[in-house]
């Protein structure tokens, strides 16, 4: 009996047990430790199988001595209650402790210590590591695709003044706040397609952009003279209008071309490609996407029957089909659909498959928040005298959307992890440029390191959305 | 008189406006298909495929019809879809827990996998398992038996073949077993409505399920013997297992990457589930004097189930989608054999595309109709 007290831990021989229980665990810690980074086996007079269970037994002994409640020691009950709870739970935690410390070296070795960086051939790839030359070689096509190098520079551009006029938002007073909903609804849409589209793509349609900017800075100068009742009217018609009249009737090109001014080179679609291609095709379906869904989510609400049943049947055809067969469609299928001299860019097409893809995914979480709101809410919309539009522009929609906003980010997620899939109509963003790279005869048998580059940088774009519509929910966040 | 134009207008403008697309396109894809001397018709699927499949659960060759191949590629989608469904749940569920875990490492651990798994992109994890890490294993002459009778080889996995002798008596023993249990739990439950006496029924269970089988090995005279798989050499260089089952590496690298990217989704769900549980509940339970055991069982059980399961069959159904991403790989799914390699030898764009679109549909809504019969049954009876 006495025998048996000794073994179980108590309060009375605290300090043996801790120093005993600490010993052991400290033993098996060293001894899987130096097995791993210095490739010593502390053990190997032992036998084969006794020496590779020896930490754990160890470990799981000394953790045992250790498990003592209430000893008044902060620090050690607090490690008792994270890791050291039960039996179970100390040989799961020796278990994960052992996996970390035995993968750590293999990791960071083929990372770091034995990767090459330097040098731009693969002869300087002879260790056992990461080939990291090969990615620095193929960063140019991994981030723009076959764009010409020469021209690289208006992507950059492009995206360096949206994402500056994209965080206009963080920087406006006060006085200007009012119109932010405004600008990045219309008007921030409109000026990044004009980029992206027009100076990215280049050739005779530079001029088209530049019409597109001009427009859109008149009609902001002239909206700053048109009363408040009628500025969100004004701002959904006025700029398109002015940017046609000045395509179509003023010959601004000619002038242009008076002027001496060159055009950019054109660029076709099928040349744009690696990271930057992810990103367009990413933007423009956020922002097609978006309101599509919106107006079946409102559809699938509605009180004529029709309408109701044409958005169940959208929604549930784009829901039930992979996106892949969506693309094929887009891509073997719809040309059958136009008219014989009618041509869209594949890029167009892939765009609008994949807007109208996410776009049922939208229309769902939507509908969601839609449903989640009280129904005193329409009621008192509808007391206060308002009609359909207004009733959902003012009182149900910026609700319903503020408690949506994690669905909305986890479809947003979704499209931009679906982007790859584009290698079906033939164009290659950057998983694509990896597949295409793997093959070349002068860099074979680096694909590992293509995918971990690949997977560092979607892993990251990923993990920052998703933290930065957590953000988002808990700065909307409205008590009820 | 006002109020009904008003009501009408809306949904005819809407009808209208979908039928004129739809008439357009059916008005361009005729035009479209008289100049390039296409016809119109389903009548392809009966003519002679003459393409191979390199993988197939039926038995296949290029002189069946182009029917035959469309449910090779649609039983190769299904083969898929079940394993990883399996594999993700399993994971799932476990991973979903020990996010739950007390123990800090684990909960961690739980917490890296998911958040490392769910945010690469499918297609990616798919390419790196295929092209990168099923690409280091080593040639089938010099691959080590695991346990002695597994093989996995750059050539894919080889798995010892069970082969049965009376495997209806052995099959009809597990029918059996099944039917008696079932018997038993209804029989448990009148009694312990009527006599509040309980029966184990787990073990009871268990012990029938395992002890029916056995005896038909006993005296039904089932007899399972393994074939297992035998390197054999085709060329000086070239080796080859025979024997035995073969899995090719690209169902290996599909099915793995599928399940471990919806394994982390189910993980989320089965947190959420058992997290939406009261504290009051258990605690509820507890008090009335419910063994721990039966708190699981009775009480947090049946009610996480109610907020895990219609998530969870939605993850399933992304698993089924996704697994058409087979295509890139060369897995001949559904896409591959039928959307891929039959669409490019007849040239029937519409047609193949809205079969295969339409496949993919039927078993969608079929699943989540199965599903919300389930939820409406499950869920609370409110008053």
């Amino acid at each position: 009996m006495s025998k048996i007290n000794f073994l179980k831990p108590d309060r009375a021989n605290l300090n043996t047990f801790l120093y005993l229980g600490f010993f052991l665990f400290f033993i098996s810690f060293l001894d899987v430790f130096f097995n791993s980074f210095f490739n010593l086996n502390l053990t190997g007079f032992l036998p084969n199988f006794l020496s590779f269970v020896l930490p754990l037994v160890l470990g799981f002994i000394g953790l045992y001595f250790i498990r003592i409640e209430y000893s008044g020691i902060k620090r050690l009950d607090l490690l008792n209650k994270h890791i050291n709870t039960n039996n179970f739970n100390a040989v799961l935690s020796l278990l994960i402790i052992f996996v970390i410390i035995k993968s750590i070296p293999p990791i960071l070795s083929w990372f770091v210590v034995d990767a090459s960086f330097a040098g731009d051939s693969k002869d300087v790839c002879t260790g056992t590591g990461a080939c990291w030359t090969y990615i620095k070689v193929w960063m140019r096509r991994f981030m723009y695709g076959m764009y010409p190098n020469a021209e690289q520079w208006r992507i950059n551009l492009s995206f360096i003044s949206l994402v500056l006029l994209g965080s206009v938002g963080y920087f406006a007073s006060d006085k200007f706040k009012k119109y932010l909903t405004l600008y990045y609804v219309v008007i921030y849409p409109l000026i990044a397609f004009l980029f992206i589209f027009f100076f990215i793509s280049g050739g005779p349609v530079f001029f088209d952009f530049s019409y597109g900017i001009i427009a859109a800075i008149l009609s902001i100068i002239i909206g700053f003279f048109i009363p408040g009742r009628f500025k969100f009217y004004y701002f959904l018609i006025v700029p398109l209008a002015l940017y046609i009249i000045l395509k179509y009737f003023l010959f601004f090109e000619e002038y242009i071309e008076l002027g001496k001014l060159d055009g950019l080179n054109w660029v076709e679609t099928g040349a744009w490609g690696g990271l930057s291609l992810t990103f367009i095709i990413s933007f423009f379906c956020l922002i097609f996407c978006f309101p599509i869904g919106m107006a079946f989510a409102l559809g699938r609400r509605s009180g004529f029957p029709l309408i109701r049943y044409i958005s169940v049947g959208f929604i549930e055809f784009w829901r039930g089909v992979p996106l892949i067969t969506v693309l094929f469609m887009s891509a073997v299928m719809f040309p059958m659909f136009l008219p014989e001299d009618f041509f869209i860019d594949k890029l167009v097409r892939a765009i609008i498959a994949i807007s109208l893809f996410e776009a049922a995914y939208v229309a769902e979480v939507i509908r969601g928040g839609l449903q989640a709101l009280p129904r005193g809410q329409y009621e008192a919309a509808k007391s206060l005298g308002m009609g359909y539009w207004k009733m959902h522009i003012f009182v149900i929609l910026p609700q319903a959307l503020k408690l949506v906003i994690p669905g909305i980010a986890n479809t947003f997620l979704a499209l931009v992890k679906d982007t790859p899939l584009i290698f079906v109509v033939g164009l290659l963003e950057i998983v694509g440029m990896l597949n295409l790279a793997k093959t070349n005869p002068e860099w074979l048998g680096f694909a590992m390191e293509g995918y971990v580059f690949a997977a560092i940088i979607f892993w990251i774009i990923c993990y920052a959305m998703s933290k930065y519509s957590y953000n988002l929910e808990q700065k909307y966040k409205t008590d009820r | 008189m006002n109020l009904k134009l008003k009501d009408i207008v809306p949904q005819l403008i809407t009808v209208m406006a979908v039928v004129l697309i739809f008439g357009f396109f059916t008005y361009n894809a005729q035009i479209n298909m008289e100049n390039r001397g296409i016809d119109f018709g389903y009548g392809f699927l009966s003519q002679e495929s003459s393409f191979d499949v390199q993988f197939s659960l039926i038995e296949y060759d290029g002189s069946h019809s182009y029917f035959r191949a469309y449910l090779v590629g649609l039983l190769n989608t299904i083969l898929v879809s079940v394993i990883g469904i399996i594999i993700a749940t399993i994971l799932g569920v476990i991973v979903g827990v020990a996010r739950l875990s007390p123990n800090y490492l684990i909960n961690k651990f739980a917490a890296f996998y998911v958040e490392f798994f769910r945010n690469i992109p499918l297609l990616l994890q798919i390419f790196f398992w295929y092209f990168a890490a099923l690409r280091a294993l080593p040639l089938p002459q010099d691959a080590e038996a695991i346990f002695g009778v597994f093989f996995l080889t750059i050539k894919g996995l080889y798995v010892p073949a069970f082969i049965w002798q009376n495997f209806s008596i052995f099959f009809y023993s597990i029918v059996a077993a099944v039917i008696a249990i079932i018997v038993i739990r209804i029989h448990a439950k009148k009694v312990q409505e009527n006599q509040g006496k309980q029966i184990p029924v787990f073990f009871i269970s268990l012990g029938l399920i395992f002890i029916l089988p056995l005896l038909s090995f006993l005296i039904g005279g089932v007899r399972l013997s393994f074939e297992v798989p035998v390197l054999k050499q085709l060329a000086t260089t070239s080796f080859i297992y025979e024997g035995g089952v073969s899995l090719p590496p690209e169902l290996i690298a599909l099915t793995l990457s599928l399940s471990l990217y919806t394994a982390t989704f189910i993980a989320e769900c089965v947190r959420a589930g058992i997290q939406g549980v009261g504290k009051g509940q258990k605690e509820a339970a507890a008090s009335i004097g419910l063994t721990p055991n039966q708190v699981l069982k009775l009480v947090i059980m049946p009610q996480a189930l109610r907020i895990i399961i219609p998530p969870t069959t939605n993850q399933y159904l992304n698993l089924t989608k996704n697994s058409s991403l087979a295509a890139a790989i060369a897995y001949p799914d559904l896409v591959l054999v039928f959307a891929g390699t039959a669409l490019m030898q007849t040239g029937k764009a519409i047609e193949i595309v809205s079969i295969t679109m339409f496949t993919y549909l039927t078993l969608s809504i079929s699943i989540s109709i199965l599903m919300n019969w389930y939820n409406k049954r499950i869920a609370i009876q409110e008053k």
